[in-house]
């Protein structure tokens, strides 16, 4: 190698670093330091003038070692390794220091973010001697891809996917998709029915060749990496031939069993033990609940559903199966709970009668559902006043600090529908703030506040069956501080709405760890970048859509879906994908096969060569976690790019100033 | 099962029979209660109200005590004791300068405090130390079909929630059904009963008392079983004074939980000193099986 030539470039990145840390004291340090052949500054290196900068250097003064002191490398270093590659340079010959993160943005005084720039940056000075070239691993890519859950979000990025030709699989964990879209009444803030304008779109799911539709499903492994994962599902036996059952619903004429909850009318209604979710479902197949049929649970049972069947498809000895998928991509898009209320002991849901949630209320309004889409309380009488109560376990400090963030605007949609359907009820809306942000949302404001709906500002206090008056009687009473008008309120209602916020599902945790990314604290799916990478995931190849990441409506749902497929299909279009040459080496003259990494390692990425009686590296499989290096009693494995020698000359440098 | 016992000074005035009947069950049921040496009263909330400082040092006294009779939990009835009790300790615990200024205050009595006590609920000692399983293999009279109206005050979970959900408890619920009554429906068991109002501004009060008995009657219920000497009292003995108000003809028994508890355990009367309740109690025991 010849003589090292570093350029040291410091980045102001505007007054981010430039207004804590002296830039031009820093540069003046660096150009002094040992191998510096030219130090610079610049306003923002990451713009072209910036890159340029780099190249220039590499060409005209043969510089071979290059330092960005500026932001994160997960920023970046992709931006400037491309440029010095572009220039001729290997790019892991490019090392950034971060001195805004992990300096200007934490320190407050700006002689100590100035000294300790110099250390971040002394610290790579020294390492970069050490550096060696790398090239990236190109491996092959397969171009099906998988989607995790049949909602909105799931069903528009397996449409996109399948039109732009290529192979879906859609897993669903129920046995229809169609997700919580699929039980709404209207949608905000156009009012069109969720049905009309979800259906066509899960029958095309149905019917496209190139989607495999796996419902009634789990995923329940996921191994591989980029471009080439491999994927376990276990399709829960559903008793019934899929092959030959048509959806005709004899089965459930004739089951016995006919008092079961329905979940999709969110238990208002009662099924079968046998039964199709809605007539909607795609794909229409009836299903057997093993807890309520009485021949699954060992029970004495005529069976009436097998006689009525036509085409023979009751199949009581059917087993669960677990397929194997090999996918170069996936977009899980799992969905959201709605907050259990039960917990907001106050407002007396499940306790007292006529206090409902807002997914209860959508299937109240729905034409399909259990009142024929008459809203009634539960003695079969329309309301004369009903309060809708926003905020119930969103923006609470006791429960989800958060607002859910389409409340306010289903809130404004129940009180248009009740106004359609009972013009002479009173409606209240007990809100902290409205919070209508979107394309003609403040204008539906507007016009639910002209169809003589009453808005109180004030977080209800209580909802209480105790009458202190004769109008109260039989009635619930909603309590309340009126904060615009200074007092507490007592409101008599017939039914209360509590608009419940979107809470993470339950297993969202288990769910993200079988996938390999995180959560955040608010418990939803972790994404790479809030803002630049909204949809990606700390596994590359691994991406995510809709309420799983956090609230959101049907119009961002259906955004960031197709921002996922989008992210999917760039990956998967092309033949072969680069994965990062930062992978672990075992020196096949120094390693004694004692196969303790083949066991440590996470990723299955070490086999044992029976023949050489060593340890090898699948560096296509390897995600350079280093654990191997860590684990080996002989410390035989090194991680190219972190290597002792590396790291111990980083560390001299961050002390040596 | 030893505890120290924190008697409070109601417990020498209005409350004996939640004294009595709380010693009586706690020896049926195999609690040994030590009367904590000297103890003074814990401030309540009047006090605490006016002088926070002093009334924390008041009641830090009784903690310091209660740690020098090497006592780890301490046990109270009344739930203002409790609550202010509880509250002191939590202070104690997490404000620094507090800490320092009363045991300041502690050594010119010769005291100090080191946060080592724990204080209880007596509810919370049989439900979750005796246990409920337990309580119900004693019973003696099973309250079989007794309505039992479970009101437990302001003070009994809030703000702490320690032993029980702060907003809707159920703890005295679970007990009435171990021993074999009905609890019924009463949203609004932690409703003020409004405390020392009824000597200051009688009509406000007055409406409170009068909200817990409608409810109490709205679920026709046999008796009102309390927590705290105050709500007691305030339900109890102002009924005459409710009756006037708003025209209504309340004549509720109302009791302590220890001594409906008293009575299911097999306890006598007279122990449970059930002749001096206002409203005759002879309609609730006459319900309960002998």
């Amino acid at each position: 190698m010849a003589e090292e030539k570093i350029a040291v470039y410091v980045c102001h990145c505007g007054t981010n670093i430039g207004g804590k840390v002296d830039v031009e004291k820093v540069v003046a340090w660096a150009a002094g330091q040992p191998n510096v052949a030219v130090a610079r500054e610049y306003k923002y290196m990451c713009s072209d003038p910036g890159q340029d900068l780099i190249k220039q250097d590499i060409q005209k003064l043969g510089v071979n070692r290059v330092v960005v002191a500026a932001c994160s490398p997960t920023m970046h270093e992709p931006t400037f390794r491309k440029a010095a590659a572009d220039a001729g340079l290997n790019p892991f010959l490019l090392q950034m220091a971060n001195i805004r993160e992990h300096c200007s943005w934490v320190t407050e005084d700006r002689d100590q973010a100035t000294e300790k720039a110099k250390r971040i940056l002394s610290a790579q000075i020294h390492r970069l001697p050490h550096n060696q070239p790398l090239e990236p691993i190109e491996v092959p890519v397969n171009s099906d891809v998988l989607v995790v859950g049949g909602g909105i979000a799931g069903i528009e990025a397996a449409l996109k996917l399948a039109q732009a030709g290529k192979k879906v699989y859609l897993v669903e964990r129920k046995p229809s998709i169609g997700g919580h879209m699929a039980m709404f009444d209207k949608t905000f803030p156009t009012l069109d029915c969720a049905a009309c304008i979800l259906t066509p779109k899960m029958s095309a799911v149905g019917k496209d060749p190139n989607i495999e539709l796996l419902a009634y499903s789990e995923v329940e492994e996921v191994d591989g990496y980029v471009g080439n994962f491999t994927v376990k599902v276990r399709k829960k036996p559903r008793y019934v031939n899929t092959d030959t059952c048509t959806g005709c619903a004899a089965c459930m004429d004739a089951c016995v069993v006919r008092k079961v909850p329905n979940e999709f009318d969110q238990g208002l209604s009662k099924r079968t033990a046998i039964y199709i979710p809605f007539p909607q479902a795609v794909p229409l197949r009836a299903t057997i609940d093993p807890d309520n049929c009485l021949t699954l649970r060992g029970k004495k049972c005529k069976q009436p559903c097998v006689a009525a069947c036509g085409p023979k498809a009751i199949d009581f000895d059917q087993k669960d199966e677990v397929v194997e998928l090999k996918v170069g991509a996936i977009i899980v898009a799992t969905g959201f709970e709605l907050w259990d209320p039960r917990q907001e002991e106050r407002y007396g849901y499940g306790r007292l009668d006529n206090v409902i949630t807002s997914l209860e209320f959508e299937r109240l309004s729905n034409a399909s559902g259990p009142t024929g889409g008459h809203i009634v309380c539960k003695n079969g009488e329309p309301p004369k006043a009903v309060a809708i109560l926003h905020c119930v376990g969103s923006r609470d400090e006791n429960y989800q600090e958060f607002c859910s963030r389409v409340c306010c605007m289903y809130s404004l949609k129940f009180s248009h529908l009740i106004k359609e359907h009972l013009p002479e009820t009173d409606v209240y809306q007990l809100y902290i703030d409205m919070r209508c942000y979107g394309k003609g949302y403040e204008e539906f404001y507007k016009r639910i506040m002209d169809e003589g709906v009453y808005f109180v500002r004030g977080r209800a206090a209580e909802v209480t069956d105790v009458a202190l008056n004769p109008e109260e009687q039989g009635r619930l009473v909603v309590k309340v501080e009126d904060t615009l008008l200074g007092v507490v309120r007592r409101i008599p209602v017939d039914m209360v709405i509590l608009s419940s916020g979107l809470s993470p599902a339950h297993d969202a945790k288990e769910v993200a760890q079988t996938f390999g990314f995180g959560c955040s604290a608010n418990g939803f799916y972790l994404e790479r970048h809030p803002k630049l990478e909204p949809v990606s995931t700390v596994t590359d190849g691994i991406f995510v859509a809709g309420a799983c990441q956090y609230p959101k409506d049907i119009p961002d749902t259906v955004a960031q879906a197709g921002a996922a497929a989008a992210g999917a299909l760039a990956l998967v279009d092309n033949a072969t994908v680069k994965v990062e040459p930062t992978v672990s080496y075992i020196d096949p003259e120094k390693c004694a096969g004692c196969h303790i990494c083949v066991g440590v390692c996470p990723h299955s990425a070490i086999q044992y060569n029976e023949e050489k009686g060593v340890a090898e590296v699948i560096e296509a499989a390897c995600k350079g976690c280093g654990v191997c290096v860590a684990a080996c009693p002989a410390g035989v494995p090194q991680q190219r790019g972190f290597l002792d020698e590396q790291i111990f000359a980083e560390i001299e440098g961050a002390l040596a100033v | 099962m030893k505890y120290l016992y924190f008697p409070g000074c109601s417990a020498e005035a209005t409350a004996k029979p939640y004294d009595a009947s709380a010693r009586a069950c706690a020896k049926a049921l195999g609690i040994e209660l030590v009367d904590l040496e000297d103890w003074n009263c814990c401030g309540s909330t009047s006090y605490f109200s006016i002088r926070e400082l002093e009334s924390f040092g008041v009641s830090a006294r009784n903690l310091a005590i209660a740690q020098e009779m090497g006592g780890h939990d301490l046990v109270a009835t009344c739930n203002a004791c409790y609550t202010v009790l509880a509250k002191t300790n939590r202070y104690f615990a997490e404000d620094a300068t507090l800490h320092a200024e009363i045991n300041e205050a502690l050594a010119a009595a010769g005291r100090r405090y080191d946060g080592k006590v724990r204080v209880r609920h007596f509810m919370d000692v049989l439900i979750n130390d005796v246990g409920l399983d337990e309580i119900t293999a004693r019973v003696k009279r099973r309250l079989t079909d007794l309505r039992v109206a479970c009101y437990y005050g302001c003070q009994y979970s809030r703000p702490m929630g320690t032993f029980d959900d702060p907003e809707f408890p159920t703890t005295m619920d679970r007990l009435v059904e171990a021993i074999g009554g009905d609890p019924v429906d009463y949203p609004v068991k932690t409703k003020c009963c409004g405390g020392m109002l009824m000597l200051t501004q009688e009509d406000a009060a007055l409406k409170l008392c009068h909200e817990l008995l409608a409810v109490a009657a709205r679920e026709q219920a046999d008796v009102i079983i309390a927590a705290c000497p105050l709500c007691e009292m305030n339900v109890e003995a102002y009924q005459p004074l409710v009756n006037k108000a708003y025209g209504t003809d309340f004549h509720i028994p109302v009791m302590y939980f220890t001594q409906l508890l008293g009575v299911a355990l097999g306890i006598d009367a007279h122990t449970l000193m059930l002749d001096k309740q206002i409203v005759p109690v002879d309609r609730v025991l006459a319900k309960v099986p002998a």
